[in-house]
């Protein structure tokens, strides 16, 4: 079938090229070729978005209205001198921040304790998984439930003895809840990433450790974690850029408030374009994240991505 | 070998099978097609076709598009309106296309710029401004809707639509706020008529709060949710109440901290949180759910309620009276309304027109108070004996007189504003009356910033 393909396209490509194409060639321009699509898909879906973006970005277009005029860099002026973009700017990386090193410590946990056990592994996993797989909305609904002024958490904090808390009514404890909302439901993930990883790490390695006199601790700190370097480049990578896009959970559990203290750029793109239609200013807002994706993601490959010598 | 042909067999049938149905499918529609425009005909009283005969002539067959949101009733009744007014104006079709609430702006903002526009769009008033800012809509052609009749036809609160002098936009019902109260927790705390004054409502709301051992609220006296209904009832009942001012009369500056008025106003609504503590934002999620679980006695909302109420909750034994007053009587209205857009011109902006004057006539708007639940627009249509003296419906209507809406620039902001200046209060213990400075400051700010926008132009 495949064969007959390269057949095929090599025959297109000396009727093109007027001269035939070795074996291995066709080969290669087939390949080429199959890659090419998703590719050009790829561009014409996400690379022109982002391009245009830049452009609107640089316009004055309120999105309803036919002209965009060009006004520089009016719009991220603009944007700096609000305070409320300012608070998601420092939001955003305080779910980074706190999300990821989260994220990454629970998800590797959890992966060390299934590692450990023979029976019932696939339960666990799957029971850890199922999070990953529900919808954010009804997972941000159910928190929300449990956390509600008069909900499930506050009437056992009651039954201690204890006070009650604001939880997501409170400016100091909302974010960190959305925070945790988000590392729990991405536990799963998380965790098969790592367990992927620990299955790559020879019990060799262990053993020789362990005649060496090397404890648990040891063992994990200078025999796991290093082998786990490429995965842990990994998931911080993807952690970061997931974070860095926090949106679902907080428009769901509450839509920035109180006093915006968990309000991100990507809510703040959001209400910029389609509730006050101010699509210049809400490109420019994408741009200053593009840009601190980036940045964020050139930093972490040359901290985080050291080749580690043994 | 013998199972593939025979499987073959089977998709040529079920192919010739779906074949027939479609061919017996499309005759159907084409005839129907054919048929409805002719039977309407037949059955449109012949003084309409006498009306009809000169202009459908010259008219071609119009088809024009309207766009409202996703509200089950509103749909509903629009479907039968559009074939009631197609058998009127058998050269007109109307196309009804919905969206949910929550992404109507959004939808439209992206559906618009491509090209896929509406030849009337339903809008909630507050949006208005922003729209017309665009440039997206046109003034309602004037000899259709005279301003003049507007303005002595409607209830005052439809001059909200008017923009630089001009209406941009025409409802067939209105909304008002109004106090829903729990029957059965009013007598079980012996209070025998609702609050109709701001002391008696604080009153009220003490004698019908209840609390358990450690002091945490089983009951609330007065639901307290100030991002749901309260920041239009500060804005519209308890500012003119208490003869502060909203806007200034050109609708440039923001006058709520202009006399001291304006402070006790603020201060009105936030003392049932913090120093009555009558009720809290967040308890059962919000002032809705607990009001229709029997867990707040008290709650201020709108009109709209009464349908969702009467679904959710056919056992809830409840009243409606109107908002308690102070100084004055003022209640917080608001409005979905019809608008055409600029783009909208030659032969589709008559059949447009025709369409609004056809939605905005008496018949429509009495339909539309029984199955929609929203009150007329018109006060010829309102005041009626049988909606004045409606248990349920009569309190929103009488306050009609009373009403004012709000010039929104951006709802959206400037309810976050208010939201946010009562919690920099609850949260953050800024002082009342510096919260209240800056919220005015803030809120000046989105008007600042839209008027001289406006005047650039």
């Amino acid at each position: 079938m495949i064969a007959q393909a390269i057949r095929l396209t090599a025959r297109k490509s000396r009727a093109l090229l007027g001269f035939r194409l070795p074996y291995r060639a066709q080969r290669y321009v087939f390949i080429y070729l199959v890659l090419a699509f998703p590719l050009l898909y790829f561009l014409g879906t996400r690379l022109l978005p982002i391009l245009y973006a830049f452009n609107v970005s640089v316009r004055e277009w309120d999105l309803l209205s036919p002209e965009k005029p060009y006004v520089g860099f009016d719009n991220f002026a603009a944007l700096f001198g609000d305070e409320v973009f300012r608070k998601s700017i420092v939001n955003t990386l305080i779910y980074v921040g706190v999300g990821v090193p989260g994220q990454l410590a629970v998800g590797l946990a959890v992966a060390l304790l299934i590692h450990r056990i023979r029976r019932f592994r696939g339960l666990f996993r799957t029971i850890y998984f199922i999070p990953y797989v529900t919808s954010a909305v009804a997972v941000s609904w159910v928190f929300r439930w449990i956390l509600m002024r008069n909900g499930w958490l506050n009437q056992t904090l009651l039954s201690l003895g204890l006070e009650p808390q604001l939880f997501l009514q409170s400016h100091r404890q909302a974010i960190y809840l959305v925070i945790l909302t988000i590392i729990w439901q991405s536990i799963g993930f998380q965790m098969l990433v790592f367990l992927t990883g620990l299955e790559g790490v020879p019990r060799m390695y262990y053993d020789a450790a362990a005649i060496d006199g090397a404890g648990a601790w040891r063992r994990f700190r200078h025999v796991t974690l290093p082998l786990l370097n490429p995965v842990i480049v990994f998931s911080v990578v993807i952690g970061a850029i997931s974070y860095l896009q926090t949106f679902g959970q907080v428009l769901s559990m509450t839509n920035g408030e109180p006093l915006n203290s968990t309000r991100t750029i990507v809510l703040h793109v959001y209400a910029l374009a389609f509730q006050r239609f101010q699509m210049g200013s809400a490109a420019a807002a994408t741009v200053i994240l593009f840009v601190m994706i980036l940045a964020l993601t050139l930093l972490q490959f040359k901290l985080v991505g050291r080749k580690v010598e043994y | 070998m013998n199972q593939p042909s025979r499987y073959g067999i089977k998709l040529a049938s079920a192919l010739a099978a779906l074949l027939v149905v479609l061919t017996a499918c499309g005759g159907g529609n084409g005839k129907g097609g054919d048929a409805s425009p002719a039977s309407s005909n037949a059955a449109a009283s012949p003084q309409a076709s006498a009306e009809e005969a000169p202009s459908s002539a010259s008219a071609e067959k119009v088809t024009i598009e309207y766009w409202q949101y996703e509200f089950p009733a509103k749909v509903e009744l629009i479907d039968e309106l559009i074939q009631e007014f197609q058998t009127l104006h058998p050269n007109i079709t109307v196309k009804q296309t919905n969206f949910p609430y929550d992404q109507y702006s959004q939808k439209v903002a992206t559906l618009v710029p491509a090209g896929k526009g509406p030849d009337v769009i339903n809008l909630y008033y507050g949006w208005l401004p922003q729209y017309v800012a665009s440039g997206y809509l046109q003034p309602l052609p004037e000899d259709a809707f005279p301003p003049a009749q507007i303005e002595s036809d409607y209830y005052p609160l439809v001059s909200a639509a008017k923009l630089d002098g001009a209406y941009y936009a025409i409802p067939t019902a209105v909304r008002t706020l109004a106090l829903f109260y729990n029957k059965d927790l009013f007598a079980k705390a012996q209070i025998a008529v609702p609050p109709a004054t701001w002391e008696e409502l604080v009153d009220a709301a003490k004698k019908l709060t209840e609390k358990d051992d450690k002091g945490q609220f089983v009951v609330e006296g007065f639901a307290w949710e100030p991002g749901a209904q309260l920041h239009h009832w500060f804005r519209d009942g308890l500012l003119p109440q208490a003869g502060a001012q909203d806007l200034s009369d050109d609708r440039r500056k923001v006058l709520w901290d202009e006399t001291p008025a304006g402070l006790e106003a603020f201060q009105y609504l936030l003392d049932f949180a913090i120093t009555h503590k009558t009720g809290i934002n967040g308890f059962y999620n919000d002032d809705i759910n607990a009001f229709k679980t029997g867990h707040a006695a008290i709650n201020i909302d709108g009109s709209f309620r009464l349908g969702a109420l009467k679904k959710d909750a056919p056992d809830l034994n409840y009243g409606i009276a109107p908002l308690p007053s102070y100084k004055n009587q003022s209640a917080p209205a608001s409005f979905w309304a019809n608008a055409i857009p600029k783009n909208v011109q030659g032969a589709k902006l008559e059949a447009a027109k025709e369409f609004l004057k056809f939605l905005t006539s008496k018949e429509v708007q009495e339909k539309w108070v029984e199955r929609v639940g929203e009150l007329p627009a018109q006060k010829a249509v309102g005041s009626q004996d049988k909606y004045v003296n409606d248990e349920k419906l009569g309190p929103f209507i009488r306050q009609l007189d009373n009403s004012k809406a709000h010039f929104f620039i951006d709802e959206n902001q400037e309810r976050t504003l208010v939201v946010n200046a009562i919690n920099e209060v609850l949260l953050n213990k800024v002082p009342e009356e510096q919260a209240l400075k800056d919220l005015v400051a803030k809120t000046q700010k989105i008007y600042d910033d839209y008027w001289a926008k406006q005047d650039k132009k």
